[in-house]
């Protein structure tokens, strides 16, 4: 159903490292559920809609006045690294 | 591939920040240079739990956005989520529409518009070089202030065939959406940012060549520049016998070199699927009322009013109705002194522009009633044409005012046949040889008598004036 | 004193407060030392103190609360590895809620990480075990919720519920739980799982407390643009009988190769009980009921892939190998998340790829409308519908990590209503081989007082005593 190359386009798509000895099982345990909810493939659903959003909301929006911000070092503060009052982290590559 | 005309087809896609008091899903004020990351929430930082919620103000926004460009409005828009992931994407997608965008076709000037939708901006990501904390790599600081901030995307239909009409269609839409009120559209501070989708086929073709994107282009210049160097490129390439790749470019404005952006070309796998943290906006009657009645003139209709209303030339009215800035300057001129003509007006104002470059008339040190003043003095034939134009060199240098120049530098003109006729009859007298010809009907030499009396005055004489005393002096008919 | 206490449900603790024979310090320092003893891994942080200024009708009765939502301060871990020790900068409205109600929290209980399990073994922070039978699973994923509640150590608890996370636990643990109508309660705060079908909502020991607490939850929250205000207040049931009420019963599904004897033995009693107190009961098709379960294990995962894409070691909680920006990625999510978290990742990544979409993502929201539109039949014809919670007791720890398809299977019966984002309550039937059964019942959207109402009178008839799990030494 799904194989190591799918696995893996969709791992990387996902960026989550599957590492090789967790490979084949991994897409054996997808495969299983995955054929299981297959079935819903084979139902006649042409003329049915498909519900994103469950119940009435009309009144979703919000004014646009301003709110507190959090202060910078509380925003910093779980931050596995930080410089200059930024989250720091590995370049891009090509930046 | 030989003897056929290439045509190029360019769209663009315009990001364009809109001018809310907060950003577009929390109530963050918007950044502009603050210390980073202190216009941050837990919605803007994507922290678990954290939900958004739409601006009313930028859904009001998008509507006057879409009612100006003549789009179809959307009675029911829905939010997505476009998933990838990058530092400056706090959630690892973006909020942005796909299927149900706000605005759909419409038409600005002779370019029809595919779509308009709104989204969220990303964070800005700064390279801070190699890091002392991370070994060895190649860091960079992410600041948030920027993300989230409320955007407008506007899509053209590639119907676009030069660098300079792209540069000019864009001109039309900053002005449009800065008469809107509903963004800062200023290219430098990265409030109005535009991509270039470029192609190139044989002229009668429908069919569309394979097209690149180029990013991130900064100005009006380089726009150009950009596009131009992407043309000819793909023209190189096309006539080598090559084909050209479908990639995302970078224009290196100082270089003027083209760049692949991603060194390694990965598959784009968005992932859309409705945000569902969003319900579906419904787009009331009362909306799209007070959408209506926000909006004001726009150019185009500018444009009309100036050539009915004003009879201004179209090419002045056009000018000036495509440039709001420099229409707002020109409607300072007019209203400064009443009894000019709208055209007079308007010639010095395009005076004025030709000598301030890509300066602003309102940023610069002439007041738009120091110009009026001068066109008056014209009119009144208190000062020459050409002392005039002296005048306002010294007023772009300088600033002041045109009649304490006049009086200061004694430039009022020589009028009148009392003051003139002396002048002309001594030039008269100092060129017998001239005098003869003139005598003789031959009036080729006249210039030659004007330049004299002009030398004399200090060009502060007019020279219609000095020909008809010629004539007098002379009793030629 | 202290067995006077822990035999006061909430709804007689408020009482006692109010009349002064109970002291707000009393019964948190009662709570507060039955979970600081915590043996069934229930609690993953508990309050050192209440806070100073507890007012409100809720009187000082203090909560549990699920780590999916977030306390300010507080760890709030939701079951992961990726958020050890993560203590965010604001509380979460439903939270916030009960502390200006008058409940103070009295700590954050252990769940399957981040909601996605259905026997609380998917923990980071460790299995919760079932006071019942310390050999078998409290269910999921608001394990730690449930096992609070039923081993005596919090007098209420909040959880949530996704595909059927309060329901199953409460079933298993033999306590009320209720899912809310989906948007009745605001999700601000409340770590995502399946943003389009999170419900946060109390588990109790008995249903007056569960409508009691459930009033002081609900609410139009203006964080949260999908919640909506709640279109009547939440009464305390009084109902004694259900004269006039019709039950229907799903047969064909209810019927079922999975359904346990004993369960079904105890669902067959409880609508002979419900009979005796004037119901009426018919049977009823959801003829979807079995691709609602395909599409919610579609659907979940998918907004669950998305939803868990801001772990990426950025901003907070664990970060791996910075040698580049890939591998950062990659490597703290492999660390941080746990299997069943990443085979859910996987999973919806895949259904809303490009060239899957259609036949995964888009036709389960299809399903999604089917299913909605049989309960809505159902609920033309009918006042409730009513079901066995799981179609078994709890199972033991260990006996279906192996095999994550069947333990999807147990959310049978929970799945449909959750979808159509329909309110149902978990209420104790009785006991299977002296482990506790769940009936539920299930009624159209707002409904939650009607149910309240049919839950207590049948409650008040089945006299189901839960005393038994906290003073019973297994």
């Amino acid at each position: 159903m799904i194989d190591r190359d799918e696995l893996l386009h969709v791992a990387r798509l996902a960026r989550l490292a599957l590492h090789e000895d967790e490979l084949d099982s991994t897409a054996a345990e997808l495969s299983t559920i995955l054929e299981h909810v297959a079935a819903i493939k084979e139902l006649d659903l042409d003329d049915v809609e498909p519900t994103a959003h469950i119940g009435d909301v009309s009144d979703s929006l919000r004014d646009d006045s301003v709110a507190t911000s959090l202060p910078v070092e509380v925003a910093l503060a779980p931050a596995p690294a930080v410089r200059d009052d930024g989250f720091l982290v590995p370049s891009p590559q090509g930046e | 591939m030989t003897e056929v005309d290439l045509e190029p087809v360019i769209g663009l896609e315009i990001h364009v920040q809109l001018r809310t008091a907060t950003k577009m899903f929390c109530g963050c004020a918007l950044g502009f240079g603050e210390p980073p990351n202190t216009r941050t929430c837990p919605v803007c930082l994507g922290l678990p739990g954290a939900l958004p919620v739409a601006n009313a103000e930028a859904i009001h926004y998008g509507l006057m956005i879409g009612m100006a460009l003549e789009s179809t409005l959307a009675s029911v828009s829905t939010f997505h989520r476009k998933n990838y992931f990058y530092p400056d994407l706090p959630k690892g997608y973006q909020i942005s529409q796909f299927d149900l965008p706000l605005c759909s076709g419409g038409r600005l000037g002779e370019v029809n518009i595919h779509r308009v939708h709104l989204e969220e901006d990303a964070a800005k990501l700064n390279h801070a070089g190699a890091s002392g904390r991370i070994e060895g790599a190649d860091s960079s600081i992410v600041d948030f202030n920027r993300g989230g901030t409320p955007l407008a995307e506007i899509v053209t239909e590639p119907e676009l065939r030069s660098a300079e009409q792209a540069g000019e269609w864009l001109r039309l839409l900053r002005t449009t959406l800065r008469t809107l009120g509903v963004s800062d559209v200023n290219m430098e501070e990265g409030s109005l940012r535009c991509d270039a989708n470029i192609s190139l086929r044989p002229v009668g073709s429908e069919q569309l060549g394979t097209k690149t994107e180029l990013k991130n282009m900064n100005s009006f210049r380089f726009i150009e520049r950009g596009i131009r160097a992407e043309v000819e490129r793909q023209r190189a390439l096309i006539e080598a016998g090559e084909s050209v790749t479908q990639e995302t470019l970078h224009f290196d404005p100082k270089s003027e070199s083209i760049t692949s952006l991603r060194s390694k070309e990965e598959a784009h796998d968005y992932r859309y699927f409705p945000e569902p943290d969003l319900p579906p906006i419904v787009i009331t009657e009362a909306m799209l009322e007070r959408a209506k009645a926000a909006l004001p003139e726009l150019p185009q209709a500018r444009e009309q009013r100036y050539i009915e209303h004003l009879s201004l030339s179209p090419e002045s009215a056009r000018l000036f109705a495509w440039r709001a800035e420099l229409a707002e300057y020109f409607d300072s001129v007019c209203a400064s002194a009443e009894s000019l003509k709208p055209q007079i007006a308007a010639n010095w104002v395009t005076e004025l522009q030709g000598r301030l470059g890509d300066q602003e008339a309102e940023d610069s040190k002439v007041s738009p009633a120091a110009l009026s003043q001068l066109a008056s003095l014209v009119e009144a034939s208190t000062i020459t044409q050409g002392s005039a134009k002296q005048i306002l060199d010294e007023l772009v240098a300088n600033g002041g005012e045109p009649s304490e120049i006049v009086a200061a530098q004694g430039l009022e003109a020589v009028g009148g046949a009392d003051e003139l006729a002396p002048i002309v009859a001594a030039a008269l007298e100092a060129n017998p040889e001239l005098t003869a010809r003139l005598r003789e009907g031959d009036m080729k030499p006249i210039g030659v008598i004007i330049g004299e009396v002009m030398k004399e005055t200090r060009g502060r004489a007019d020279g219609k004036e000095v020909t008809a005393l010629v004539r007098e002096q002379l009793g030629l008919s | 004193m202290s067995d006077e206490i822990q035999s006061l449900s909430a709804v007689a603790a408020v009482a006692a407060i109010a009349d002064g024979g109970l002291s707000r310090e009393e019964i948190f320092a009662h709570y507060r030392s039955r979970a600081g003893a915590d043996e069934l891994n229930a609690f993953t942080w508990v309050a050192e103190q209440a806070p100073a200024q507890i007012e409100g009708p809720l009187g000082g009765v203090p909560v549990a609360v699920k780590d999916l939502f977030c306390t300010e301060g507080i760890p709030s871990q939701a079951g992961s590895k990726i958020l050890a020790g993560y203590r965010p900068p604001y509380t979460a409205t439903a939270v916030a809620n009960l502390e200006a109600a008058g409940a103070p929290l009295l700590g954050k209980t252990n769940q399957d990480e981040f909601a996605m399990g259905s026997s609380n073994e998917n923990s980071a922070y460790g299995p919760v075990l079932n006071p019942w039978d310390k050999t078998r699973v409290p269910g999921g994923s608001s394990g730690g919720s449930a096992a609070a509640v039923a081993g005596g150590l919090a007098p209420w608890a909040l959880g949530t519920d996704t595909g059927g996370s309060i329901r199953q636990p409460a079933s298993l643990c033999g306590v009320v739980g209720l899912k809310p109508t989906y948007g009745a309660v605001s999700r601000y705060g409340m770590i995502a799982f399946a943003s389009s079908l999170d419900s946060a909502g109390p588990l109790t020991r008995d249903v007056s407390d569960a409508a009691l607490f459930y009033r002081h939850l609900v609410g139009k929250d203006s964080a949260d643009a999908t919640s909506v205000a709640f279109p009547e207040s939440i009464e305390i049931p009084t109902a004694e009988r259900l004269d006039g009420i019709t039950l229907a019963v799903p047969t064909a599904l209810v019927d079922g190769d999975g359904v346990e004897p004993g369960v079904r033995a105890s669902f067959e009693a409880s609508l002979e009980t419900a009979r005796q107190l004037g119901a009426t009961v018919t049977s009823c098709e959801i003829p979807s009921a079995a691709h609602a379960l395909s599409a919610y294990y579609v659907i979940a995962p998918a907004e669950a892939s998305s939803n868990l894409s801001r772990f990426d070691g950025v901003r907070y909680g664990l970060r791996r190998d910075e040698s580049n920006l890939d591998a950062m990625y990659t490597e703290t999510r492999h660390d941080g998340f746990g299997d069943e978290v990443k085979r859910r990742i996987l999973i919806g990544t895949y259904a809303l790829s490009s060239g899957y979409y259609d036949a995964y993502y888009g036709r389960a929201q299809r399903v999604r409308t089917v299913v909605a539109k049989e309960l809505a039949e159902v609920f033309a014809g009918a006042d409730f519908i009513v079901t066995p919670t799981s179609p078994t007791v709890a199972f033991g720890l260990g006996a279906r990590t192996a095999d994550p398809l069947s333990m999807y299977l147990s959310d049978l019966f929970t799945i449909p209503m959750s979808l159509a984002g329909t309110p149902a309550i978990s209420i104790p039937s009785g006991l299977s081989e002296g482990l506790p059964v769940g009936l539920q019942i299930c009624g159209p959207a707002f409904s939650e007082n009607r149910i309240l109402s049919a839950a207590y009178a049948l409650e008040q008839a089945i006299g189901f005593n839960g005393s038994a799990a906290w003073g019973a030494k297994r």
